[in-house]
């Protein structure tokens, strides 16, 4: 469950983040700081904050609430669904930011070059700015997931705590230390640990052969 | 394309907040195989002036054609984008893709040709600038003039209407642009391509113009063929922009001991040999390299000892600066005290002495 999350974020970030990121690197509007600060609120805000306005916005009484019931037939809140939601939200700049950093380091001569050879801006991204910036891009999906991976505040707050549905590792971990299961909570939290610094080990071999992505901005 | 005249008007202004503003006015008919010449210090505004040609920089008020196309207009809201403008660019630094082969960064931008066309149009290109069997290799496996070759084969492997080389030589060590500057030259004229060409290097705007504009602080101040402008230039200005008073055709003679012997005009010069032995040659001479004297006794090392007669003195300040007819206008810099000392009047009957070092030979271009 927890796995599936982890890898579905990354994934969906992926998909989102690197627009997202190009924008931030490449664009040249006077308040885009405005925008960046608004990608890096996870990194400051408490979890339960970000969650409570994440139930309040997916809730049913809210209009996207509203309209994800009329069309899927159930709430977003307390289903896997909602959780995922949060979970995007609450690791973006994660994903984000190294794909940002990445994508600053891409020499501009270069892009121009791209330009003026009659390449799009599209496939200029796809042929030349991705294949430069792959470290920047690897290092924002694996912290994503693993930042997905270690959650805790927002999944309470959002996923509830259902077997089976929303109930990832770290709450689980919170359900024996409560129960006074030491050593179940022990082992998880070991593996946990254990899958955390492989991740970290992974990003930072890369980065060590390219360039320190993370953390940069 | 063809043998078709290109026209390319620019009028336009671009200011960079706090450092400076280009304001570029030209018109200028390109024939096929032009090379017009933007020439001028560096900060002066003529790499601005190429980037806004290329689509890089968005002028904030004027217009930019060429041909019979609007690339950029504030007034009717046209942007052309580079993509969309069918120009063959190459930056200073040549901006080669490194994580794409020799073969891949000449391809880059063929996506529009089948495969196979593709396949053709490379080779095409390589065997044009020497790059057999270079094809496979990575941009930093290679040298620097080797990378030029590569950076020129992609701008042209479009065939762009326009080339836009902003200092195509300078990244280059002194022995290897003097050589690739009879390449590059020789490459243009079989081209059959107008090129707009930077630089601040005038043996290299006289090797590869045919039309040379002087650009200083962010404007055009004169255009004409490139001995005209040196030679002749508008003002003190551009005078001290360009650097080198005379310029003159003549033909290599003889070389002897690394020696040559020019005939300009009927007149022999004496001249330290160029690595490029073209016979036909622009004979460049600083005014500052020439000394005046009283007689020609030949007195000093010189080895060119010239009499000529004063055809003009104008003022520069301190300086004067002192036009010859010695069988071809050579011009001094002298001191104001100088030209006291000596008495010069025009009409005056006077000598010139000038090293060999001083005399600069340019390979001619056609």
């Amino acid at each position: 469950m927890t796995v599936k999350l982890s890898a579905l974020t990354g994934m969906i970030l992926l998909v989102i983040g690197l627009p997202i990121a190009y924008w931030i690197s490449f664009s040249r509007w006077r308040w885009k700081f405005l925008i960046e600060s608004v990608v890096a609120l996870p990194l400051v805000l408490p979890p339960t904050v970000l969650g409570f306005y994440i139930l309040v916005a997916i809730g049913p009484r809210s209009p996207v609430g509203q309209l994800y019931a009329d069309l899927v037939g159930h709430n977003l809140p307390f289903t896997f669904e909602g959780l995922l939601f949060a979970s995007i939200l609450y690791s973006l700049p994660f994903a984000v930011q190294p794909f940002a950093s990445s994508f600053d380091q891409v020499d501009r001569r270069l892009i121009e070059a791209s330009w003026t050879l009659g390449v799009s801006r599209f496939k200029t991204f796809i042929k030349l700015i991705l294949p430069l910036s792959v470290t920047g891009v690897v290092t924002g999906f694996v912290l994503s997931f693993a930042h997905t991976l270690g959650e805790f505040g927002v999944v309470l707050m959002v996923g509830g705590n259902i077997e089976g549905v929303t109930r990832t590792v770290s709450i689980d971990i919170y359900d024996e230390v409560q129960a006074l299961n030491y050593a179940a909570a022990g082992k998880t939290s070991f593996f946990l640990l254990v899958i955390s610094y492989l991740v970290l080990i992974l990003v930072y071999s890369l980065n060590r052969t390219v360039w320190a992505a993370w953390p940069q901005k | 394309m063809g043998s078709m005249a290109a026209e390319v008007t620019l009028d336009f202004r671009k200011s960079f907040p706090g450092r400076f503003t280009v304001e570029a006015k030209l018109t200028m008919v390109l024939g096929q195989s032009t090379a017009l010449i933007l020439f001028g210090p560096s900060g002066s505004g003529k790499t601005t002036i190429l980037r806004s040609l290329a689509g890089l920089e968005w002028p904030e008020e004027g217009s930019i054609r060429f041909i019979s196309r609007t690339w950029f207009d504030t007034t009717q809201g046209i942007r052309v984008a580079p993509q969309d403008r069918d120009i063959g660019y190459m930056a200073q630094d040549y901006a080669l893709f490194p994580t794409y082969s020799v073969a891949g960064n000449i391809g880059f931008g063929l996506g529009h040709l089948t495969s196979c066309a593709r396949q053709h149009r490379v080779a095409e290109v390589v065997d044009l600038l020497q790059l057999r069997g270079m094809e496979r290799l990575r941009p930093r496996e290679l040298s620097g003039g080797q990378q030029q070759r590569v950076a020129l084969a992609r701008a042209i492997a479009r065939r762009p209407q326009l080339l836009l080389l902003d200092e195509p030589l300078s990244a280059l060590d002194a022995p290897t642009r003097g050589a690739l500057r009879g390449e590059l030259r020789a490459l243009l004229k079989k081209l059959a391509l107008p090129s707009i060409i930077v630089t601040h290097d005038w043996a290299e705007a006289l090797a590869l113009g045919d039309v040379i504009s002087v650009v200083a602080d962010g404007g055009i101040l004169q255009t004409g063929r490139p001995q005209d402008v040196f030679s002749r230039p508008a003002d003190v200005n551009i005078a001290k922009i360009v650097g080198v008073e005379t310029v003159v055709a003549g033909r290599i003679s003889a070389i002897t001991q690394g020696l040559a012997t020019i005939d300009v005009g009927g007149v022999t010069l004496t001249a330290v040999a160029a690595d490029d032995r073209q016979e036909e040659v622009f004979v460049c001479i600083r005014g500052e390299d020439v000394t005046l004297e009283r007689s020609g006794a030949g007195s000093t090392s010189a080895r060119n000892h010239l009499p000529g007669r004063v055809v003009e003195i104008s003022s520069l300040g301190a300086m004067a600066r002192v036009t010859l007819d010695c069988g071809f206008p050579l011009v001094a810099t002298v001191t104001r005290s100088t030209v006291e000392e000596f008495g010069l009047v025009v009409g005056q009957q006077t000598f010139a002495a000038v090293k060999a070092g001083s005399v600069h030979l340019v390979p001619r271009r056609d």
